[in-house]
This record gives structure tokens, C-alpha cells and sequence, in this order.
């Protein structure tokens, strides 16, 4: 096993891997921005690195100094949590030719996860569903026309230059659909410079259903069971949840199976997530792979009992996973979710600043992942996430009520939380029944 | 005749930024020559860019702050000498 490994990361994401390593005994080292100096990473680590100024782009996202730190301190693995290097090819790489192990997939892994049109090309060959639509650029109304009819209405037009709703256009038939074309190529092109666009199925109510893996340096792979997605806004999501209200056993081994064989293709090793997008019917289509582990981890460590970084970090020493598929049950149920510093009266605008107080939520069934304390300052440097609020309870109303019940004793005062919105989340009666898709939040926009 | 001045505030604590993207250019210069609506800086904050457009058209005067400096919200960044 390591006895020192860095974490290269920040925020609460860094906390969680140092308590890992902790309890593993393993020496930890954290690297931190000028921003973040004061940080609680920084203070629970056994050593810290500054690694440069507080913009990402100087230190959390600079390669040469978190090696050089790394090297520095005899660190033998790097732990790069989510978000920044976490899914860099180039970052994997770096580490592998400074004789560091990398806690993740390999780089070769991390690039064919991340190149989506190829990936979408190798799942077709393994007859693994994915959305249908145009493999490319779709140059004219015509060749559009051609492929929503051998697909099916409805499809959508998406900008091939961008997302978030923009030069996105849903059509019925051939008639809207030439219309769509133009209107959808102008916005693109006002909005990103690039008219280009690409069709696809349009899924009505789809969820955002995503599989949890492991994998180890031998072939091994088990999956933890599922975390439904599907309360989102601008494609990033508020609240999760494992098991899904949606999922049947059987849909669930059918996920568990499809995740395995996609990651056993790109020889994926250590933990990581296949998302799939599910429709009404229970069709499933293949997303994405994420090569890391998830800010959503915790609601599957609850109902598994699998401690997700720790199985990340005896991978990566070379360890055979200790678990088999056999050994994993879904115990009860559990619920997450997202603390930002965002304003959910303004329009989910970001609200950096200083905390002036807080006051945790407590008692049975209740975890937070927080690097945020009493006069913390909130930079405008890095993600709004400031937290997660994460419940246990033995079945899913009792999981809503312990969560509105943890949700009312928190307190942030200082700046705007999302708190108070996921009140009103928790007290709707759609999401209390389970009846959610991915547009479930398009009514709460202020 | 008095020349009035508008001034572009940042509308949250953030990050300024002169140029869309590190490889490009400034958006603006001091003494340009701007439209209404034109996008005059960025501000970054929590990831989020907001471009940031003249109300007025005029000619850039100043400069206020240093490109990536943090700013705080309603901050003055750029003053601009209306037509």
C-alpha cells in the first residue's frame, strides 16, 4: 500500500480523499492556491503544497507544479478527486512518466471516454444503444429531413458548437423541421461563431439514470447499483438518489451488465460511472463514461456500504477487488443533495462571499461533505459547491422526510444557498411520487 | 459641452477579464470607439462567464482594472466617454 499520496484537488472533494486515506493510514499531501491557503484541506492534510496563484488555470489545472509537487514530497499516487485534472489524458500521463500512479483509469482509458463521437462508434459495433441520430455535421434541411425519417419523430437539432439550450430546436415533422433548421443554424451561429448541427432522437421525459463501477488491474468488475440524475438544471445536477424510483431488479442487471461490458471495452480500470439517458418505456441509451469518481458517491456508499475511495486507492496500489457482484445489496436508501452558492432568486446566479455562520444538520442518517466552516470566504475562483447534504433512511418517504427535516435545521447565513429551493423540491408531490425526468426543474426557473 | 461618462459595472464578485479567452485579444482599448451593446469585458465567477455589453456608444477612456484582477460586486471597470 502508498504510505504518502497527494491529493490534487480542492474544497470538500479533497476532505473526503484525506479521511480516506486517514483511515488507511496513509500519509496525505494536500496542494493548495494563494485562494486557498486558510482552507480546511490544507489544515487536516499531513503536508501542503502551494501550487500558485488562485486562478485554476495557475494551479489546480497547472500539470508541471502539481508533479513538481508530487516529486517534492515523495508523494508514490496522485488522487485527483473530480472536475479539474481529474479526466486530463495529458495530467495521466505526466504522472505515469514521473513513476506516480495515477488513482484512476489509464490515459489511454481517459481519452477514449472523453472522445464522444468515437466512444459513440465502438458502443455501435458492441450493439450498446445510443441516442440515434446523425453521426456528424448535417450540412442541409434536406439531409435532415432524410435522417429524422429513418430515425423517427420527434428529433431535436443541437449546435454542434455548444450546449445550454442554445441553436437547440425540437421538430414533429418534416415541415417544422426545415423551419427549425434555420432558426436553430442562426442562433447557433450568433451564440457560438458555428452554424454547424447535428440531429437526434428527441427522448420525451427522459431520466438520468447513471451506474456506478469498479474495476481492478485484473479484469475484475463488479457495478454498485444505480444513482438516478434527473433533477437538473442547465444540465448540472441539484439532487441524486440511489436506488431510482424508476428502476425494476431487472432493468437494474440489464444497466449493471451494459456498464461492465462498455467499461471492460476501453479496458477501464478503477472506479468510474456510466450514465444513460432512460426513456418512459424503460429504453435505455448510453451517455457518456466519466472517468473519476463522482461528487454523487456518497448516496451509493450508503446503500452499499462500499467505500468508493478507498476501493479507488487499493486499486491503484494493484490490490484484486475485494467484492464480488454476489456481495453487493442495495440496503435502503439514500438522497443527496448539492449545496451551491448560487441564488435561487436570481436566477441561480452565483453568490460568492463570506459565511457568517452556520448551523449543521444532525442525528441518525445524515453525512455532510463540507470544506465550509464559520467566516469561510466563498471565492468567485472555483465551482459553487460549496457541500452536500446526504441521508440514509430504510426506504424512500422516509428518506424525503429525514431530508426535509435535515434540510430545515440547516443554516447558512451570509450568503444565498440552495437550500431553501430544495425545501420546495422536497415538499413537491411529483417528486415525492418518484414521477421526475430531466426537464423536472424547467417549472421551478425564476 | 460636458462630456458624460458611463461607467461598466461588474454585477457580481468575480474575475475580470479584457479578452473572451486567454488567446484572444483585448475585447476593448483605451480610446476606442464603442456601440451600444457592444461586449466590452468578461467576468468570470464560479465558472460562470457573463460578457459584459456597453449601454451607451462612446469612446473607451479608461481602463479601471488589470486583466484576471478579482473584482467585487458593482465594482467600476470601465469608464466610457459618451457620444
Amino acid at each position: 500500500m502508498f504510505k504518502h499520496i497527494l491529493i490534487a484537488n480542492r474544497g470538500e472533494i479533497a476532505l473526503r480523499i484525506i479521511r480516506a486515506c486517514k483511515e488507511m493510514k496513509i500519509n496525505t499531501i494536500a496542494v493548495f492556491s494563494d485562494a486557498d491557503k486558510d482552507s480546511l484541506h490544507v489544515k487536516l492534510a499531513d503536508q501542503a503544497v502551494n501550487i500558485g496563484p488562485a486562478l485554476s488555470r495557475k494551479s489546480y489545472l497547472n500539470i508541471n507544479n502539481i508533479i513538481a509537487a508530487a516529486k517534492k514530497t515523495n508523494a508514490q499516487a496522485i488522487h485527483p478527486g473530480y472536475g479539474f485534472l481529474s479526466e486530463n489524458a495529458d495530467f495521466a500521463k505526466a504522472c505515469k512518466d514521473n513513476d506516480i500512479i495515477f488513482i484512476g483509469p489509464c490515459a489511454q482509458s481517459i481519452a477514449q471516454a472523453g472522445d464522444k463521437s468515437s466512444a459513440r462508434k465502438i458502443l455501435i459495433d458492441l450493439d450498446i444503444p445510443v441516442i440515434p441520430g446523425s453521426d456528424d455535421v448535417i450540412l442541409c434541411p434536406d439531409f435532415a429531413c432524410d435522417i429524422a425519417e429513418k430515425i423517427g419523430f420527434p428529433v431535436i437539432l443541437k449546435a454542434a458548437g455548444g450546449g445550454g439550450g442554445r441553436g437547440m430546436r425540437i421538430a414533429d415533422n418534416k415541415e417544422t423541421l426545415v423551419t427549425a433548421f434555420s432558426i436553430a443554424s442562426a442562433e447557433a451561429r450568433a451564440a457560438f461563431g458555428n452554424p454547424d448541427l447535428y440531429l437526434e432522437k428527441y427522448i420525451d421525459k427522459p431520466r438520468h439514470i447513471e451506474i456506478q463501477i469498479l474495476g481492478d488491474n485484473f479484469g475484475n468488475y463488479i457495478h454498485l447499483g444505480e444513482r438516478e440524475c434527473s433533477i437538473q438544471m442547465r444540465y448540472q445536477k441539484l439532487i441524486e438518489e440511489s436506488p431510482s424510483p424508476f428502476v425494476d431488479e431487472h432493468l437494474r442487471k440489464i444497466l449493471g451488465k451494459t456498464a461492465i461490458k462498455i467499461a471492460r471495452s476501453i479496458k477501464y480500470k478503477n472506479a468510474g460511472t456510466v450514465e444513460f439517458l432512460v426513456d418512459k418505456n424503460r429504453n435505455f441509451y448510453f451517455m457518456e463514461v466519466n472517468a473519476r469518481v463522482q461528487v454523487e458517491h456518497p448516496v451509493t456508499e450508503f446503500i452499499t456500504g462500499v467505500d468508493i475511495v478507498q476501493e479507488q486507492i487499493k486499486i491503484a496500489a494493484g490490490e484484486k477487488l475485494s467484492i464480488k457482484q454476489k456481495d453487493i445489496h442495495l440496503n435502503g436508501w439514500s438522497m443527496e443533495c448539492r449545496i451551491n452558492a448560487t441564488d435561487p432568486d436570481d436566477n441561480f446566479m452565483p453568490s460568492p462571499g463570506e459565511i457568517e455562520s452556520i448551523i449543521f444538520p444532525g442525528g441518525p442518517g445524515i453525512r455532510i461533505d463540507t470544506h465550509i466552516h464559520d467566516k469561510y470566504m466563498v471565492t468567485p475562483f472555483y465551482d459553487s459547491l460549496i457541500g452536500k447534504l446526504i441521508v440514509w433512511a430504510k426506504d424512500r418517504p422516509a428518506a424525503i422526510s429525514r431530508m426535509s427535516r435535515a434540510l430545515d435545521e440547516f443554516e447558512i447565513k451570509g450568503i444565498a444557498t440552495t437550500i431553501g429551493f430544495y425545501k420546495k423540491i422536497f415538499e413537491d408531490e411529483l417528486f415525492q411520487k418518484g414521477d421526475i425526468d430531466t426537464h423536472f426543474l424547467e417549472r421551478y426557473k425564476t | 459641452m460636458d462630456k458624460k461618462i458611463h461607467i461598466v459595472t461588474s454585477p457580481v464578485m468575480g474575475i475580470f477579464y479584457k479578452a473572451s479567452s486567454p488567446v484572444e485579444k483585448s475585447l476593448v482599448e483605451t480610446g476606442q470607439k464603442i456601440n451600444t451593446s457592444d461586449i466590452v469585458c468578461m467576468i468570470e465567477s464560479m465558472k460562470i462567464f457573463t460578457e459584459l455589453r456597453s449601454e451607451k456608444s462612446g469612446i473607451v477612456k479608461k481602463i479601471l482594472v488589470e486583466n484576471e484582477e478579482p473584482v467585487m460586486k458593482n465594482q467600476a471597470l470601465i469608464e466610457i466617454e459618451v457620444n
